[in-house]
């Protein structure tokens, strides 16, 4: 179903599209929320006030923007104006400026020093293979899921976005309202933790 | 800017994956990174970036958390009081 078939369904009050919405963007929603607001529970409220805001708008929309990105449009200044109710400081420069900390993707210490006579930067302890028999173990699929949750929000919110709900990078951003560059800063840290801790659970387990 | 192909650092590739795979390196650090890990290039960076690969591959097959199905309750009982309305 295009935008337009599911305005002019959800505008007929058609129960079943709106359902359907639900399961395609519950999930992501929730994530987004959390950027904004502390716990789950208060990011379920969000996505709550979130539906009723789109109902309540939808004979108004006047389709500037896509459907996804009204709706996300919408969560997030309701999520903002619940955190800030919270009394709880939004992550600005986590989510606009995250390049003001710098992270880095691989520890300094697994690389040789920058004054090494012939090898500078280059890996002292290099990456090994990973068992790909054990890659698709549910362990393995939980290792990732946990070092997700373990992410900062606004990083957890773009990986789920880009590698779990599979949007690209433009959907990703609008949703968000960050830009392409930061949208990338954060699904680059995002994904080299996942990474990282994939590597010390084989380190371990191996 | 363009980096020569020494001056790309295992260190400094590491930072670069995330755009070399969202195709948004320039092309002159691209053809850098492509002659840093392929052929008998750095044996290391090319296990690394088959990881972020295989990361992304997991990540992928997760499925995504849902709501609590209390909520989706109410929200089905908020649509139709909206439709009734």
């Amino acid at each position: 179903m295009d935008d337009a078939a599911v305005i002019a369904a959800l505008r007929a009050r058609d129960e079943k599209v709106f359902a359907e919405l639900m399961r395609m963007y519950n999930a992501s929603l929730l994530r987004v929320a959390l950027i904004y607001v502390a716990t789950r529970a208060v990011a379920e409220d969000v996505v709550q006030e979130t539906w009723i805001g789109v109902l309540n708008g939808i004979d108004r929309f006047e389709g500037r923007s896509s459907l996804k990105t009204w709706i996300f449009r919408i969560l997030t200044n309701i999520a903002k104006t619940r955190g800030q109710r919270e009394g709880r400081t939004v992550p600005f420069s986590a989510l606009e400026r995250p390049e003001a900390v710098p992270e880095a993707a691989v520890d300094a210490d697994r690389f040789l020093p920058p004054d090494h006579p012939r090898w500078p930067g280059h890996w002292a302890s290099k990456p090994e293979p990973w068992p790909e028999e054990r890659l698709l173990a549910g362990e393995t699929r939980a290792v990732v899921e946990h070092a997700i949750e373990e992410l900062p929000p606004p990083q957890r919110a773009v990986i789920s976005l880009r590698d779990i709900e599979g949007w690209s990078s433009e959907e990703t951003r609008n949703a968000l309202g960050v830009s392409e560059t930061n949208q990338r800063v954060l699904l680059h840290r995002a994904r080299s933790k996942v990474r990282q801790a994939l590597e010390d659970y084989f380190a371990e387990a191996g | 800017m363009s980096v020569s192909i020494e001056q790309l650092s295992c260190q400094e590739l590491v930072e670069l994956v995330t755009d070399y795979l969202e195709g948004v390196l320039p092309a002159g650090e691209r053809a850098s990174f492509e002659h840093h890990i392929e052929g008998e290039g750095c044996k290391g960076c090319h296990e690394y970036v088959h990881q972020m690969r295989q990361t992304i591959e997991l990540t992928g097959s997760l499925t995504p958390a849902d709501v609590s199905p209390e909520a989706k309750a109410a929200l089905l009982g908020a649509f139709r009081d909206w439709r009734a309305d």
